[in-house]
């Protein structure tokens, strides 16, 4: 188990203060002018030492992601834009740092647009977030009137200015260009890349847009150096991270531990087991809603990294556990995040607009079983055909968890078709 | 998608909209935010703003037509952003409008119980008001607090760990004009294990330092 001198975030859990001077006490903002002083060029390589891969979902190498911002700027300024839209159903890590431990992004902001050569960001939070937005602005503000932001931050010489940025009840824009979209006015609805943001974002500037806990772990990482993020977890997937484990757990949480940790351990160590015992598991999605569900078989011995769950057909994604045990019903639980992609899809591209909606007509009869077993196929089908049609990943993630369903529970499903046309042919 | 917004019929828009002198000063607060040229960044905050300022908790399409003036940007513009998002009500609320999340993990732990005693309770369905203007009750989709599911938002509010009981005595309490305390309703301060926290004890106020922590950890 990850020790405690080695959590990042140790006000996850709230019982301190969150305001500056207990996050100072807690080691924020500790030689954060030094840090800046060693110079763009050491905090891109030192991100790159660490290994920190994205923790949004999509695990792209961070350190890599801001080599790509210009080095010199054209004219047009370079903006880092924080994704703390957490929309992902399951996820719920992002919001214990932005309530509890907003120091740890505020700073992070400060490092990351100094390396990106960036004098402002936007933090980009969902509406919902009320309490949460308001902690952040709170935190912000006092940063200002220390001095830790504004003109010559921390006294570096380097002039940075943090926004806050309210989003509406739109799962969309946690895609990176839906997200440059909405806070420039618009309807969140995603961009073609290319451009990337890197070259072409938010006002057709060089924009970044990192996860919220992308960004909180960069001034501990830079304050211990990238070879003590990667101390933890396997060769590929350092560092520490937070999980989310929601369902039925007997005592659901969130926590921050080790990369790779077996799943078991995940759950048997923080969150009291399983409910009615590690036998009474049915399955795990692993990693938000977008991943495909796994079978227990494969949670016995799956570790929870990015290629660990790559390899067993899932993905790592948010590391937001949603666990299900033997009483669930496991095709209504698909069914309603079919729901959910067809109620947050944008309808801009066809696929999705109209796939995301067959897709959830079919799952909800799929549910009774009134469905004819070639639906079976059809259904897989209209998955392929969305799937990798779309401008973002949405049609992807609303293609996904079915495909786990018919993978792993084919026969479930055709049991339920099976029993229901016995009962009307009766 | 699967809902289409339109705004509320003619005969529940009212004929004008100004905001407030407090929030003009917030408006031009938040239009500084953006660099020159770019106010239009400002209009979802600013539908917000107007949302709030509106009694029944709504964005007329005259609060609409008057931020696209300020923002000096097409009317139409304005009509798609609060048509798109899903937070802007398009037409009165109750006083207290709950959105009960019934995603897949607020559901695998009980959203159905939640959203059964609310109907009961408050003798109204889905998408439906009181009577009395008090409440309206919405089904919505993931609202981030899933270790804490299930749970409803009151307006502003989150109330987590839900159970039939206790959405229950959230809603006596509101009915009686009481502000029921919000967060989670079973004794846990946040994202913890609901018998305390595993880890950062000594963070949390709550045991030894992590050495000792870890070594008790350890041999358990």
């Amino acid at each position: 188990m990850l020790q405690d001198k080695d959590r990042i975030f140790t006000n996850l859990y709230g019982f301190q203060d969150f305001g500056l001077k207990a996050a100072q006490a807690r080691g924020n903002w500790d030689g954060t002018k030094a840090l800046i002083e060693k110079g763009r060029d050491w905090i891109i390589n030192e991100m790159k030492a660490s290994g920190l891969r994205g923790r949004g979902g999509a695990g792209f190498p961070t350190g890599l992601k801001w080599s790509f911002m210009p080095k010199e700027s054209d004219g047009r300024p370079s903006y880092l834009v924080v994704n703390a839209d957490e929309g992902e159903p399951g996820t719920c890590k992002d919001r214990e740092i932005m309530r509890n431990d907003p120091h740890t992004l505020i700073e992070g902001c400060l490092l990351a647009s100094f390396a990106m050569n960036a004098h402002a960001g936007y933090i980009y939070i969902r509406g919902e977030f009320y309490h949460e937005a308001s902690n952040l602005q709170r935190a912000i503000d006092e940063a200002y009137e220390a001095g830790l932001l504004g003109k010559n931050a921390c006294g570096s010489g380097w002039d940075y200015d943090l926004y806050l940025h309210l989003g509406a009840g739109a799962y969309i824009c946690g895609e990176e260009t839906a997200l440059i979209e909405s806070l420039e006015g618009k309807k969140g609805q995603p961009r073609l890349k290319p451009p990337f943001p890197a070259n072409a974002g938010l006002y057709g500037c060089p924009t970044t847009v990192n996860n919220v806990e992308s960004i909180a772990v960069v001034p501990e990482i830079l304050r211990r150096g990238g070879a003590w993020f990667t101390g933890f977890g396997r060769e590929n997937n350092h560092g520490t991270k937070l999980f989310a484990i929601s369902g039925h757990v007997e005592k659901p949480c969130t926590v921050e531990e080790a990369m790779s940790i077996p799943l078991r351990e995940l759950i048997d160590k923080h969150c009291g087991g399983v409910r009615g015992g590690w036998d009474n598991l049915l399955a795990v999605i692993p990693g938000g809603s977008s991943v495909p569900l796994m079978t227990k078989d494969i949670c016995d011995n799956v570790l929870m990294d990015f290629d660990a769950l790559r390899e067993v057909g899932s993905g790592l994604g948010t590391a937001a556990v949603i666990v299900m045990d033997k009483s669930t019903d496991i095709v209504y639980a698909i069914a309603r995040l079919s729901e959910f992609y067809q109620h947050e899809s944008c309808g801009q591209c066809t696929p999705c607009r109209e796939g995301t909606g067959w897709m959830a007509r079919i799952m909800a009869r799929m549910v009774r079983g009134q469905a004819t077993l070639d639906e079976i196929d059809l259904l897989w089908d209209v998955t392929k055909q969305v799937e990798g049609h779309t401008i973002c990943a949405l049609g992807d993630a609303a293609a996904w968890p079915i495909q786990g369903l018919i993978r792993h529970f084919r026969p479930e499903m055709e049991r339920r078709i099976k029993e229901y046309r016995a009962r009307i042919a009766a | 998608m699967s809902h289409l917004r339109r705004p509320a019929p003619r005969e529940l828009q009212p004929v004008s909209f100004a905001f407030s002198p407090e929030n003009m000063e917030r408006a031009k607060k938040i239009i500084a935010k953006y660099p020159e040229g770019r106010q239009q960044s400002a209009v979802m905050p600013l539908l917000d703003l107007a949302q709030r300022q509106t009694e029944g908790n709504w964005v007329p399409t005259v609060a609409m037509d008057y931020i696209a003036d300020m923002l000096d940007m097409p009317a139409i513009r304005v009509y798609e952003v609060a048509t798109f998002y899903t937070m802007y009500n398009l037409a009165p609320v109750g006083k207290n409008f709950i959105q009960v999340c019934t995603t897949t993990p607020c559901w695998l732990r009980g959203s159905a119980d939640v959203v059964d005693t609310c109907k009961k309770e408050l003798g109204i369905g889905i998408g439906e008001t009181t009577e009395d203007g008090q409440f309206t009750l919405i089904e919505v989709e993931c609202l981030g607090a899933c270790v804490n599911a299930p749970m409803m938002q009151i307006n502003d509010d989150y109330y987590e760990d839900l159970t039939a009981d206790s959405t229950k005595s959230i809603l006596d309490a509101l009915k009686k004009g009481e502000k029921p305390k919000a967060g989670p309703q079973i004794g846990r301060r946040g994202c913890e294990p609901i018998d305390g926290p595993k880890v950062l004890k000594a963070f949390c106020g709550c045991g030894a330092a992590d050495q000792s922590a870890d070594a008790s950890e350890g041999e358990a």
